[in-house]
């Protein structure tokens, strides 16, 4: 193939290795000797372990060792923290439990057998003496007096409270003068990421050199090997982690996990290589878990429809203990998102992250963002109503006007670049509004019930400016590295810090590297994922690979083909400035017969026989990029629902989405993240939900009871764009892979809102499942049955009184 | 709760009915009949059943396939569900059959599933028990010794609990020919999750050439414990002239078989499923009947 270039529809060239088989994922690693671990995991949400015996299973056949986490207490330490807010309490997180257990799920032992099969068998034979304490799963409750205590050092078993006002902290005074407040308490339900890999470790120790290395499946490569570090005090350069090929991850890969550190230390003490993956079931119980906020919310403003303020109180469930990022997402990418589009003065945010005896809570696409999007889409929407206004033309109202180049709000930071008119617009072209109310009036008439719902959204991407993300508690520098290696022949490799969980990568950075150098697609690779192989990386989550990562393989690119021009500059006897470099040539204006390809170039710069002086032979260059901002990407997406009357089944009949997402590399790359973004909010609106009992157990813990949405659930998608570049990079691009996820969930509630509408229904909460809504039908109808009854009898008795 | 991997079981895949009935005899209790396995095969992964000895149907000669004469349709209980969906006899003698197995799961359960599985482990969400009860199906089964028919109505006795004897196995169904006039329809309200039934309804009517309900046959499932005939819905119906509000007051009797015994889980209440058995059931036989007509 020929040269390629950003914007181009490539399809991405890692599928056919993928759909076909030939992909290295964890379980594909196979070593000699290879041993199987199986873990012992608690049955119960909150118990004391009185005592483990082991014997019986050290004794199974094909049992090497049985670990438990009293026996490695000193070696696996405490898992990380990797956010820290003022004041939080951060109570240890030993990978092994030992004492006392938190949640379902929470793993007590390890065994090591020579097959998986024989692993999980003698699971059954551990016998385990639990005391059972008294459980909590509900973030406010575990708040209350009496309720119980998961942690010695979490008093009301609370990690933080964190808050975020407008400069005035001016709401409560707002609020009095208005014409309108609004409260509604909302729901966000918990969610469970269900990537298509589970995740899979393998993990390898070298007696001779010391080196572990661990085959992950994760998103963050390198803080993997860093916090292991950490943690388990074996030197940091003298661990590998390799991220292979990863089916998916959503957020859910994007921590050190006990398994991690648990595995490596076994290939340590046993000296040989050990592996674990997770079957499907522990994946419901075992890795981290999604949203699960309680928002008592309030809007106010006046009744010319101008928005005065925002205020929301949130309990964010963090499950039993602290995942790596947990204290980040319902804070920093929640609360700073609380002025969205608007231009409203007032805003007062506090959050009170909690302790439950649940599966930890963590990121989960969208992370923080979806659920601060809910809350306000949903609160424009219920102020709209309140004051007899379109919400469209409330929203319109509020817009904060076009920016190119920063825009501070009430929330105090700076958005990159915004036309909000113009996604609105754009989205009012496709979808013929006027249409759509004479459409629903006639509905309703014949006894349907349709409704329109509009998801005017902003979004932080691009992860992150490090020294703003440490302001706010981050514990790593969130920049982002590239090596670009041209080979003496003229190929490229390209290695990058992130890691690609399949967002096509290795398709949308060769296109950069193609475009920049002049050199044919083919010709260039694109490694990502092995911390021995790249400088150090951040990895990929909070949609950030192009602009931050992206941005860094341009700077190589830029270096390369400076050095290029020189070395070309000197062989053909001129200045630098005189050569141009176009389409992977170098030419001299006026002299026609000069010319030196790339490849030409590249040889003579590992040749070294005539470089220009002061220059090193090689053709290599190594970047790493702080971005001064986040990218804030937004949109407008547009749903009409249908909700049958007699069974309360509702559908989604039309989605519209007119994102701005700055400049895009591969139209189609990104066509594919909207869509599978939307898709994952459209199964956080409809049907998907992680249930607790009372005493913790999660009764929807398979794919029997936990609905993800398939293809028979989803409308045809019209999606289409409008093009802001962002001034955070020079690429001009803004993150794509959660803007679907996170405007998703309000437009298909307001939709259903809407078309409950005139039998008085104010807010549903998600998933808006058949029966939920057949007794909001039942009950509003029942309500307007007895007010119309009431009032015919006050009209009855009207005259005598 | 957490392993992927079947506990240790023995396997033997019988040649004839007559080892397969012996090997259950022999096993006392702690042996299992795989058909297509898609129910069972998942709770041995989760070891919620862990049997010592699989007894594998599927070298068994005779247990597959459909076959229909003017009695009416003979198929084999290792008939899978796509066979049922794409079966021409099926599909012109016993409609809602073919519908029901085109509603179960996704293509690649109805490619294994078979009808005898789903009847024999009687799953109380399972679609196919309503319709073989709609439809007035014999189930037969065999033993090493002995051979007998069960009327579908006799069938289904508790939570995945059927007649069939410890030592029998379930070998063919038999649907009689409908008359002349006959409609059959399957509706169901499916879980999102699973799409199992939240509550299934099978209608099958007869309606005589003045337009007269001659017989109606109604199987519910999904709403209890186990599927069930309604039969007071049945009564309303026949002997009269099906118009839309005797069809309504039909289906107020859709479920009522339940009362007090009604599923009740994370997806549905009892009150839901209650309600929900007389929406579907309407939907069903106003289909049944538009068919008859």
């Amino acid at each position: 193939m020929t040269i390629a270039s950003k914007g181009e529809s490539l399809k991405r060239r890692e599928d056919h290795r993928l759909i076909t088989g030939d992909g290295t994922y964890v379980d594909d690693v196979r070593l000699p000797g290879l041993s199987h671990v199986a873990f012992v995991r608690s049955p119960h949400a909150h118990a004391l372990i009185r005592s483990i015996d082991a014997s019986a299973a050290a004794a199974a056949p094909g049992v090497q060792r049985v670990f438990t986490g009293a026996e490695l207490q000193e070696q696996l330490g405490s898992l990380p923290v990797g956010w820290v807010l003022p004041d939080q309490n951060s109570p240890p997180h030993p990978p092994l439990a030992f004492e006392k257990v938190r949640y379902v799920g929470d793993a007590v032992a390890a065994i090591v057998a020579d097959s998986p099969y024989e692993a999980q068998d003698a699971t059954e034979l551990v016998k385990v003496e639990y005391e059972p304490l008294d459980v909590v799963v509900d973030g406010e409750k575990a708040t209350q007096m009496g309720a119980p205590q998961l942690h010695e050092d979490a008093p009301d078993n609370t990690s933080f409270e964190w808050e975020v006002h407008s400069a005035d902290r001016g709401y409560d005074d707002a609020a009095k003068e208005a014409e309108v407040v609004i409260k509604q308490r909302m729901r966000n339900q918990r969610l469970i990421p269900n990537s298509m890999e589970p995740r899979g470790i393998v993990a390898d120790f070298n007696a001779g050199t010391e080196q572990i290395t661990i085959w992950t499946s994760t998103q963050i490569p390198h803080l993997v090997r860093l916090l292991f570090s950490a943690v388990t005090g074996h030197p940091e350069h003298k661990v590998r982690v390799i991220a292979p090929d990863v089916g998916g991850a959503f957020g859910s890969k994007l921590y050190l996990y006990a398994e991690e550190v648990i595995l490596g230390m076994i290939a340590k003490n046993l000296k040989r290589p050990v592996k674990w993956i997770e079957s499907r079931q522990e994946n419901f119980i075992a890795t981290t878990h999604g949203r699960d906020h309680i928002a008592d919310a309030e809007i106010c403003g006046n009744r010319d429809g101008t928005i005065s303020g925002f205020k929301v109180h949130v309990y964010a469930n963090l499950g039993a203990y602290l995942s790596t990022f947990a204290p980040g997402i319902p804070t920093i990418l929640y609360g700073l998102l609380l002025s969205g589009v608007y231009k409203v003065p007032h805003i007062s945010c506090v959050v009170t992250g909690v302790f439950t005896n649940t599966t930890p809570v963590d990121a989960y696409r969208g992370a923080g963002r979806p659920e601060a999007t809910f809350v306000l889409e949903r609160l424009v929407d219920m102020f709209a109503a309140e004051i007899g206004r379109d919400p469209v033309a409330v929203r319109r109202k509020n817009f904060l006007p076009t920016f190119k180049n920063g825009r501070t709000v009430s929330t105090g930071v700076v958005y990159d670049s915004g036309d909000y008119r113009a996604t609105l617009n754009r989205a009012l072209e496709i979808f013929d509004y006027k249409e759509f109310r004479r459409e629903q009036r006639e509905a309703r008439r014949n006894g349907r019930l349709i409704g329109v719902g509009f998801s005017t959204y902003i979004e932080i991407s691009g992860l992150a400016p490090s020294a703003v993300a440490a302001s706010l508690g981050a514990g790593a520098g969130l920049w982002e590295s590239s090596t670009v290696r041209v080979h003496p022949t003229g190929t490229v490799t390209v290695y990058t810090g992130t890691a690609s969980s399949g967002q096509g990568h290795e398709t949308t950075f060769a296109q950069i590297a193609s475009e920049e150098l002049g050199v044919p697609y083919d010709d260039i690779d694109i490694v990502h994922g092995d911390t021995e192989k790249q400088p150090f990386g951040t990895g990929t989550f909070g949609s950030r690979s192009v602009s931050v990562g992206g941005q860094a393989l341009l700077m190589s690119l830029v270096k390369v083909k400076e050095k290029a021009t020189k070395i070309a500059a000197h062989q053909m006897g001129v200045e630098p400035d005189q050569v141009t470099f176009k389409d992977g040539t170098f030419t001299v204006e006026d002299i026609p017969e000069s010319q030196m390809t790339f490849a030409e170039v590249a040889g003579q710069a590992y040749s070294a026989v005539n470089l220009p002086p002061d220059t090193e032979p090689g053709l290599e260059a190594v970047s790493f990029f702080d971005p001064e901002n986040f990218t804030w990407p937004f949109g407008c997406h547009i749903c009409v629902v249908e909700v049958s009357p007699d069974t309360g089944e509702t559908r989604v009949l039309r989605y519209v989405a007119v994102d701005d997402i700055g400049n895009v590399i591969n139209p189609m790359i990104v066509d594919g993240m909207l869509h599978g973004g939307i898709a994952q909010g459209i199964g956080q609106a409809m049907q998907e939900r992680a249930v607790y009992s009372d005493d913790g157990q999660l009764l929807s813990g398979s794919m029997l009871d936990y609905a993800v949405p398939t293809a028979e659930d989803l409308p045809m998608f019209e999606t289409d764009r409008t093009v802001t570049p962002s001034p955070s990079n020079d690429l001009g691009v803004k993150g794509a892979g959660e803007a679907g996820t996170i405007a998703a969930t309000p437009a298909i509630v307001n939709a259903a809102v809407d078309a409950l509408k005139h039998l008085g229904v104010r807010h549903i909460d998600m998933p808006l499942h058949s029966e939920k809504m057949w007794r909001i039908i039942r009950d509003a109808r029942e309500k307007q049955r007895a007010e119309r009854s009431t009032r015919a009898k006050q009209r009855e008795t009207g005259g005598k009184s | 709760m957490t392993t992927s991997a079947t506990a240790p079981f023995s396997y033997v895949r019988p040649s004839s009915v007559e080892e397969a009935s012996r090997l259950l005899s022999r096993s006392g209790g702690s042996a299992a009949l795989i058909a297509g396995g898609h129910s069972l095969i998942p709770l041995m992964k989760t070891r919620l059943v862990s049997p010592e000895v699989l007894i594998d149907l599927s070298a068994i000669d005779g247990l597959s396939g459909i076959s229909s004469d003017t009695n009416g349709l003979n198929i084999g209980a290792m008939t899978s569900y796509e066979e049922l969906e794409s079966s021409d006899a099926v599909n012109e003698g016993a409609y809602a059959l073919a519908e029901a197995a085109g509603q179960v799961a996704d293509v690649q359960v109805r490619n294994w599933g078979t009808i005898g599985g789903a009847l024999a482990y009687s799953d109380p969400a399972g679609d196919l028990p309503a319709v073989v009860l709609a439809l007035e199906a014999t189930i037969s089964a065999r033993s090493a010794r002995a051979s007998r028919s069960i009327p579908a109505d006799r069938f289904f006795r508790d939570f995945l609990t059927t007649a069939l004897r410890a030592n029998e196995v379930l070998t063919e169904i038999h649907i009689p020919a409908p008359s002349k006039g006959t409609g059959s329809a399957y509706a169901k309200l499916a879980n999102k999750a699973s799409h199992y039934a939240l509550v299934g309804v099978a209608a099958v009517i007869q309606i005589d050439g003045s337009g007269t309900c001659t017989k109606a046959r109604i199987g519910v499932t999904g709403a209890g414990p186990f599927a069930k005939r309604s039969r007071r819905a049945e009564r309303i119906l026949e002997g009269k002239e099906l118009t839309d509000s005797v069809v309504r007051r039909a289906a107020e009797r859709v479920g009522v078989e339940y009362q007090g015994m009604f599923n009740e889980d994370i997806h549905a209440s009892a009150e839901y499923r209650e309600a929900m058995a007389k929406v579907i059931g309407v939907r069903a036989i106003s289909m049944a009947v538009e068919r008859a007509g």
